[in-house]
């Protein structure tokens, strides 16, 4: 009896240890698609619920994480995979799974109406790009006011002496916009007078973040008076009340997209073709400009407030083939070069 | 060793038979070869000092500790390799073991309950058992309340629930005070004779297993140096080591003369001798209270003058060290009534015929 | 008749001990027990050492890796950085709380128990707050940056005076035993002879607690250069081991240089596991049952100055976890300081919202509930259990072992093996249960020794007398073990659930977005720069684990007072 009554424990033990593993099986109502995405948390519902309207067959399940960290789970799973589709993770993310051969080539319904720019080159591509975010500078008025700083207006700028120890950037070795900063100067300025320039950027940098955001929040927190990040971040900063000025240098601006993509393997192709060609049409669109100043499809972006109108035309011509396959190279120069004052991560 | 024809006669058969046992630890052997036969209903005690393997004897007896080779027969049953559960016993150790969350009374019922018995059976055993300790009242308390003898009747009355074919005791009284141990010690042998349950107990106090034991097993280094009733261990001793541990024993050294004769110093001593040749090197004993002071009665044999040392008083008797210039070196330790000692006026440093009573004397070979 | 001599005479033969029933289902439970650690620990601890002798593609290829690493400055630098935050920081430690501990245990100072509460109340937080409170008090706009004389927080001054906040209690409460176990008699005989003050501390207090302290000085070496969370949050550019892992993982998918930073952060941290054992095992033997307590006396300016040193250090305990509260509700640091709620708004953020704060909380009730389960038991079958000593002896060292291994390398460790295709458990990965495996892996070995230390206390003759009366082990396990041992079974559960509230480095590699906990979250929103909301995640974590603290308090007096009958304390 005693037992029984010991055994019956363990079973239940081992009956909820099971249960712990089955997490996440929602009652299946239609089709269950599991997405990967580094898409802000709070847009997330609301992508689901547009996206819904038109499918309602299709239940997503959203993964959430900042980019490194899905990226390197859709890495380490790459031999057993999870996901079924991709849905707003970083270009240079997608173009590195593609060269594991881990995404399903497939050519959306309308993907010729997307700038060439925002698809992967390839036919059928393998990628669809969503909306573009761009990096820029964020200046704090209120502390570069107490330290006397002037107003940057380009990346040439930033290496005056007057700034030293006053800009705080993303370590490209951790944070995707770091890498996105580091490979558009090398682009913009060519590889020697890059490396050139950051040298000397690398002068006044206070410590580099290994979070793409932080720095802009940083700059919004008064933490530093200049922050590297990208513009999308300033923009709701400063809707918070930050008293920031988002300065996008007129050489040209780095930028990445958030993109699309079937995961290879996948178990349910035909929802995930679904999710991929809503992805790119008029409505998603739409829906990525509420955020976003530049978007996938032409013709579609409406200003987006506290962002600067003229980011479009400061795009630089970004290689994102150029940049995957020298990024390890870049990175280990890079740390080469500056690792010492990266912040310890 | 000494074949157990004594009381039983050959109508007996053993209820535990022993053979050859061996138990080691590594390349330890903490028993050796040992044998032995208990009765029904008899009371046997081990005894020895610590590290004798006693308790290691009891263990494999249990099943607690199984010997590495040899047999363990109860009650006609082969239980050598059987573990303790299927064995038939009940135990009571040192510690008491008592369940410290459970009250005496469920502490007694505690192996009533996986029988198959009603709750009024159990019941009515406890009570039983807790009148049988001369506890009825306190079955509502916890251990933690209960003074160790107390505990200890409890341990006795939780051994005893399950009416074991054997009972078994692991220096159950050691952990009390005196005047409690020696209370204890009437009240669970009338128990133990009450009931008729063949016992074994482990003990290193020797007036425990004197005043307990139908029979006593001396043991030292892992085998047994002999078995027998207490007054054949205590007046007849087959090793130099029994005699030197139970009681207190006079040794001197001595070498064989002839036949029923030794010589220690210019002593010529009678005594009775078994198969010695002259010249052997022997160890001489007698016990203090059997030596002899004549008092002016005549006694030719094995006397001698010796001047008193030192007198030591233990309440009811002397022990007063003996110096006998005949003896050589060697003093001898003799116990003597206040009423001599009164009677003689004797104090320190008066010379005293003894005598040493030839029946009374020990020889073991070698020194 | 027979007789011994012939008995003597029947030929001697090896018993081969029968099983009983009991043994049988202890042996499958211990069996059960050394699969779970070899599963639990062994198995990833190997996937991820074959993992860092590989290439990205997978195969062997020996040393390179390591060879790599050691040719790569800004990699192995990190080596002695994380050796000097360690050394400096437990000297600073060390130091602090002994003299904490000795006031409490050896002066007659006013409000022991409050300021004994005060200086464990850093266990209750994850490391990531004195942190993030260090950024609001010293940072660039902190309020008394000034203390530091124009040094940076974000660096080797940061992390050293993270840590020590964070290793404070865990340094204290072994000091406090050591020295309220000293023999009282020592100082009447050194009161005796005359010896002074200074003497008799050399003489007679350091000797005394010569164990306390080095086990002190071992645990708080290890906690700090395996902890993740403070030099991640305020670490500058100052790059540790820990730090470097993730960077190697997150930063760059780099599996196989992340498997080699943690087999090099398994170096010193497993040496002082070692070292600490070997020592530990010689002072069992300079322990005495004999020993008086020893009673402090009243003098005045003494307790004065005690008092008022305690007074400090609680001040700052207390300080620095009031600033991350304060922090967390104001509206925008520092330049609108209206107290709003905003900050705990968790779900319109990066990191996982509330969901990840109710995911911890379940965590730690599985963790608590399971683990101490698991564990118990666990300790109950390698010590209760008869024979089969070599594979007992061989779990009492994989219970020892986690200790030595860092969360964050046993959580890469997981990785490599939980997650790899042909392992049939690889169903739990990306799952609640592989947090609560890990966390209880993780946690093992101090709920293991605190299990064996009570279990090791009851008279191990209760088996004895249960198989004497044919009732099953598991019966006297129930209504005996169980029962009697019932306060160290809360302090493990206890210890487990804290823990698992407050862990992030054996978890940050495993949870998923479905499993987000309030740790990782509160990492992820300050590392996406919303420091304030990771100060409100940290104040909901510290505010859980006071909570469920305090039920544990409240439990165990009730227990207490319930069971006084039958306790001789």
């Amino acid at each position: 009896m005693g037992l029984g009554k010991y055994s019956r424990l363990l079973g239940g033990m081992a009956l909820a240890a099971v249960a712990i593993g089955l997490v996440g099986g929602k009652a299946i109502a239609a089709t269950e698609l599991t997405v990967y995405t580094a898409v802000e948390a709070e847009d997330l519902k609301k992508y689901a619920e547009r996206f819904n309207e038109d499918h309602p067959d299709i239940n997503i399940n959203w993964v959430r994480d900042s980019t490194g960290i899905v990226t390197a789970k859709l890495l380490a799973e790459k031999n057993n995979p999870q996901a079924d589709v991709i849905w707003g993770l970083a270009a240079t993310s997608l173009l590195l799974f593609k060269g594991e051969g881990m995404l399903e080539p497939y050519a959306a319904k309308g993907v010729d109406k997307l700038d060439p720019k925002f698809r992967d080159k390839a036919d059928p591509p393998s990628w669809v790009g969503m909306d573009a975010w761009v990096a820029s500078i964020c200046y704090n008025t209120v502390e570069a006011e107490k330290a006397k700083l002037p107003l940057p207006t380009s990346w040439a700028d930033l290496l005056n002496p007057v700034y030293k120890g006053q800009i705080i950037m993303p370590n490209p070795a951790s944070s995707g916009t770091g890498f996105l900063d580091v490979s558009s100067w090398l682009q913009l300025f060519g590889e020697d007078e890059g490396w050139k320039f950051m040298d000397g950027l690398h002068e006044n940098i206070a410590r580099y973040t290994h979070s793409g955001s932080k720095p802009c929040k940083l700059a919004a927190a008064g933490e530093i008076p200049i922050g590297i990040s990208f513009a999308f971040r300033a923009a709701k900063s400063k809707a918070e009340g930050a008293p920031l000025e988002i300065v996008i240098p007129k050489e040209g601006i780095g930028w990445d997209m958030e993109a699309t993509a079937i995961v290879k393997g996948t178990k349910n192709m035909d929802a995930a073709k679904t999710l991929v060609d809503w992805s790119i049409s008029k409505k998603a669109n739409e829906m990525y400009n509420e955020g976003y100043a530049v978007v996938a499809m032409p013709g579609i972006a409406k200003p987006v407030e506290h962002f600067p109108p003229n980011v479009a035309e400061k795009m630089i011509d970004n290689d994102f083939e150029w940049a995957a396959s020298n990024r390890e190279r870049i990175l280990a120069e890079w740390q080469k070069r500056y690792d010492s004052k990266s912040e310890a991560k | 060793m000494k074949p157990e024809a004594g009381q039983a006669g050959a109508v007996r058969k053993p209820f535990l038979r022993i053979s050859d046992l061996t138990k080691m630890f590594g390349t330890f052997a903490a028993l050796r070869d040992i044998s032995l036969d208990i009765y029904e209903r008899e009371f046997v005690c081990f005894l020895g000092p610590s590290g004798c393997g006693k308790t290691t004897l009891l263990r494999a007896i249990a099943g607690l500790d199984i010997q590495t080779s040899g047999r363990v027969e109860q009650a006609g049953t082969d239980i050598s390799a059987l573990p303790p559960s299927e064995r038939d016993f009940g135990i009571v150790f040192q510690s008491y073991a008592l369940f410290p969350n459970l009250t005496v009374k469920k502490n007694v019922a505690y192996g009533l309950q996986s029988r198959k018995a009603t709750r009024a059976e159990i019941e009515a055993r406890v009570a039983e058992l807790l009148v049988l300790v001369g506890m009825p009242e306190q079955g509502d308390k916890y251990p933690a309340q209960l003074s160790g003898g107390q505990q200890q009747r409890v341990a006795l009355a939780r051994a005893l629930a399950t009416s074991p074919g054997l009972l078994l005791l692991d220096e159950p009284l050691s952990a009390l005070d005196a005047k409690v141990r020696v209370h204890l010690r009437h009240e669970v042998k009338e128990l133990q004779h009450k009931l008729g349950i063949t016992t074994v107990m482990v003990t290193h106090d020797q007036e425990e297993a004197l005043t307990m034991a139908d029979r006593i097993v001396v043991m030292n280094q892992g085998v047994i140096e002999q078995v027998g009733t207490p007054l054949e261990i205590y007046r007849d001793p087959q090793t130099a080591f029994v005699a030197d541990f139970i009681g207190t024993m006079n040794f001197v050294p001595g070498v064989v003369q002839g036949p029923g004769r030794v010589r220690v110093g210019q002593l010529d001593l009678t005594c009775q001798i078994d198969g010695l040749s002259q010249g052997t090197d022997v160890t001489v004993a007698v016990r203090p209270e059997d030596i002899l002071v004549p008092e002016g009665k005549p006694v030719s044999e094995n006397a001698f003058d010796a001047r008193v040392g030192d007198m030591e008083f233990l309440g009811s008797f002397f022990r007063a060290d003996l110096v006998a210039e005949a003896m050589g070196e060697h003093s001898l330790r003799a116990d003597m009534s206040i009423n001599i000692v009164r009677r003689l006026n004797l104090k320190q440093g008066d010379m005293l015929p003894v005598a040493l009573p030839a029946e009374r004397i020990r020889v073991f070979p070698g020194q | 008749m027979a007789s011994n001599a012939q008995a003597i005479a029947t030929p001697a033969h090896t018993v081969r001990p029968q099983l009983s029933r009991d043994d049988r289902i202890m042996r499958g439970f211990i069996l059960l027990v050394g699969v779970w650690m070899v599963v639990t620990v062994l198995l990833p601890l190997y996937f991820m050492l074959s993992k860092s002798l590989e290439d990205r593609g997978g195969d062997f290829v020996g040393l390179v890796n390591y060879a790599a690493y050691f040719s790569t400055p800004a990699l192995f630098y990190s080596i002695g950085n994380s050796l000097t935050i360690a050394a400096v920081s437990t000297v600073f430690t060390i130091s602090l709380a002994f003299v904490y501990a000795y006031a409490l245990t050896r002066s007659c100072m006013i409000g022991k128990g409050t300021f004994r509460v005060i200086a464990l109340v850093p266990l209750l937080a994850p490391s990531l707050l004195p942190a993030i409170s260090f950024v609001y008090l010293f940072g660039n706009q902190g309020i008394i940056k000034g203390l530091l004389g124009g040094n940076t927080i974000y660096g080797p001054i940061g992390i050293v005076m993270g840590e020590v906040f964070y290793t404070f209690p865990h340094a204290l409460m072994i000091m406090v035993v050591a020295l309220a176990t000293a023999d009282g008699r020592l100082y009447e005989a050194a009161v005796s002879l005359r010896a002074g003050p200074v003497r008799t501390f050399f003489t007679v207090t350091l000797p005394g607690i010569k164990y306390g302290l080095i086990s002190a000085v071992f645990v708080v070496f290890t906690l700090v250069i395996t902890d993740f969370g403070i030099p991640k949050v305020i670490g500058g550019q100052y790059n540790v081991l820990a730090t470097d892992i993730y960077k190697q993982v997150i930063g760059q998918q780099n599996f196989q240089m992340g498997a080699v930073v943690s087999v090099v952060l398994l170096i010193p941290a497993v040496a002082a596991f070692i070292a600490d054992r070997i020592i530990q095992g010689r002072q069992t033997a300079a322990l005495t049952s004999s020993s008086v307590a020893y009673e402090p006396k009243p003098r005045r300016s003494y307790d004065l100055a005690m008092t008022g040193y305690c007074a400090l250090i609680g001040f700052m305990i207390l300080g620095i976890v009031g600033m991350a509260a304060y922090a967390s509700f104001v509206q925008f640091w520092p330049y609108n300081l209206t107290l709003v709620l905003k900050n705990y708004n968790f779900d319109v953020m990066d990191g996982g919202g509330w969901a990840s704060f109710y995911n911890s909380l379940r965590m730690a009730a599985y963790t608590a509930v399971f683990g101490t389960a698991i564990i118990f038991t666990g300790a109950y079958m390698v010590e209760k259990a008869r024979g089969f000593g070599a594979v007992r002896g061989g779990i009492q060292f994989l219970c020892i072992l986690p200790m030595a291994v860092p969360g964050m390398v046993l959580g890469l460790a997981y990785i490599f093996f939980f997650n790899h295709p042909d392992n049939p458990l690889n169903f739990i990965y990306g799952t609640m249960a592989i947090l609560v495996i890990v966390t209880i892996t993780h946690f093992y070995t101090v709920s293991h020794l605190t299990a064996i230390t009570a279990l090791k206390q009851m008279d191990r003759e209760f088996e004895s007398v249960s198989s004497s009366l044919k009732v099953p082990f598991y019966k006297t396990f129930v209504r005996v073990t169980v029962p009697v041992c019932m306060p160290a079974i809360l302090d493990v559960s206890i210890y487990l659930f804290v823990n698992a509230m407050t862990t992030v480095s054996a978890v940050i590699f495993l949870y998923s977005p479905d499993t987000a906990l309030a740790s990782v979250a509160a990492l992820n929103m300050d590392d996406a720069g919303d420091i304030a909301p990771a100060a409100a995640m940290c104040m909901m974590i510290f505010y859980a684990a006071a909570t469920v603290r305090i039920l544990h308090v409240l439990a165990t007096r009730g227990l207490a007072r319930r069971t006084q009958a039958w306790r001789t304390r």
